[in-house]
């Protein structure tokens, strides 16, 4: 039997990776990518805590993050795409337009 | 026995592909690396007795969303950004060091709270013998069926809103 710590500290490993790619990288569909990486990790919470406090309600939240991230990539992508056509870049560096 | 070693195997890999997303320099290497972790996370949620959710994270994350985000690199032209350089130094170094923080903060947070509540209806006999995506259907059209009701008016409103960012001239 794993412990439930186990999984929260995967969890949190994934979320701090993700954390990580999201401060670090410049290329803004590796960034998406980090989000969906900080997502998974909360759903990994949500269905360890769902398994071991004996609730089924973890998993319905999985389920609706999933569709969640699923209309945010669709938009998303859509969105880098409209920028890489008027600015020709996925640097986020030089998408400072909106910038204060 | 076989559960734990599962674990620890699945728990490697999900850790090291998603390391590997972050550093690659190539952004298909970055996309194929997170189908990697997202299959594994797959397997963590079988190990979980969540086969249901298990399903659905291959065939739509692992699926749908990587498909899309292939396509996207595939279609843009991105040769001159691989060569890019970050000029932010201390932005690495602080980056790294807050994220160090956070990882901290989270396991002070586990530490501190009781990771005990009061145990719901469903022990895992029960969802076995029921069946676990019977469980998590007759929840989502009977507890939670406004928000099931909501999530297809969000994707409805994705899909729109995708093809008129999409579109050159609307």
């Amino acid at each position: 039997m794993i412990s439930l710590s186990s999984y929260l500290i995967l969890s949190a490993i994934l979320f701090t990776v993700g954390v990580l790619g999201f401060m670090l990288r410049r290329n803004i569909i590796v960034i998406f990518m980090s989000i969906e990486l900080m997502l998974n990790a909360a759903n990994l919470a949500f269905v360890a805590f769902s398994r071991y406090l004996n609730s089924m309600d973890g998993q319905i939240f999985v389920f609706f993050v999933m569709s969640v991230a699923a209309a945010e990539a669709a938009v998303g992508l859509a969105i880098i795409m409209a920028v890489y056509r008027t600015k020709a870049t996925v640097n986020a560096d030089e998408l400072n337009i909106m910038k204060w | 026995m076989v559960e734990t070693a599962l674990f620890i195997v699945l728990a490697v890999v999900t850790v090291i592909t998603a390391i590997l997303v972050i550093v690659q320099r190539n952004p298909v290497a970055s996309a194929i690396y997170l189908i990697i972790t997202l299959f594994s996370l797959a397997g963590i949620y079988l190990l979980l007795n969540a086969p249901f959710i298990a399903v659905i994270q291959v065939l739509v994350y692992a699926g749908a969303i990587m498909v899309l985000f292939l396509f996207v690199i595939m279609l843009l032209n991105l040769e001159k950004e691989k060569r890019l350089i970050t000029r932010h130094r201390r932005q690495k170094v602080l980056g790294v060091f807050l994220g160090i923080i956070l990882l901290v903060l989270i396991g002070m947070i586990f530490n501190s709270v009781l990771l005990e509540g009061s145990k719901g209806k469903f022990p895992p006999e029960k969802v076995a013998a029921l069946g676990n995506t019977e469980v998590v259907a007759r929840l989502l059209f009977t507890d939670y069926l406004l928000p099931f009701e909501i999530t297809s008016v969000l994707l409805l409103v994705a899909i729109i809103g995708a093809i008129v960012l999409a579109k050159r001239q609307i």
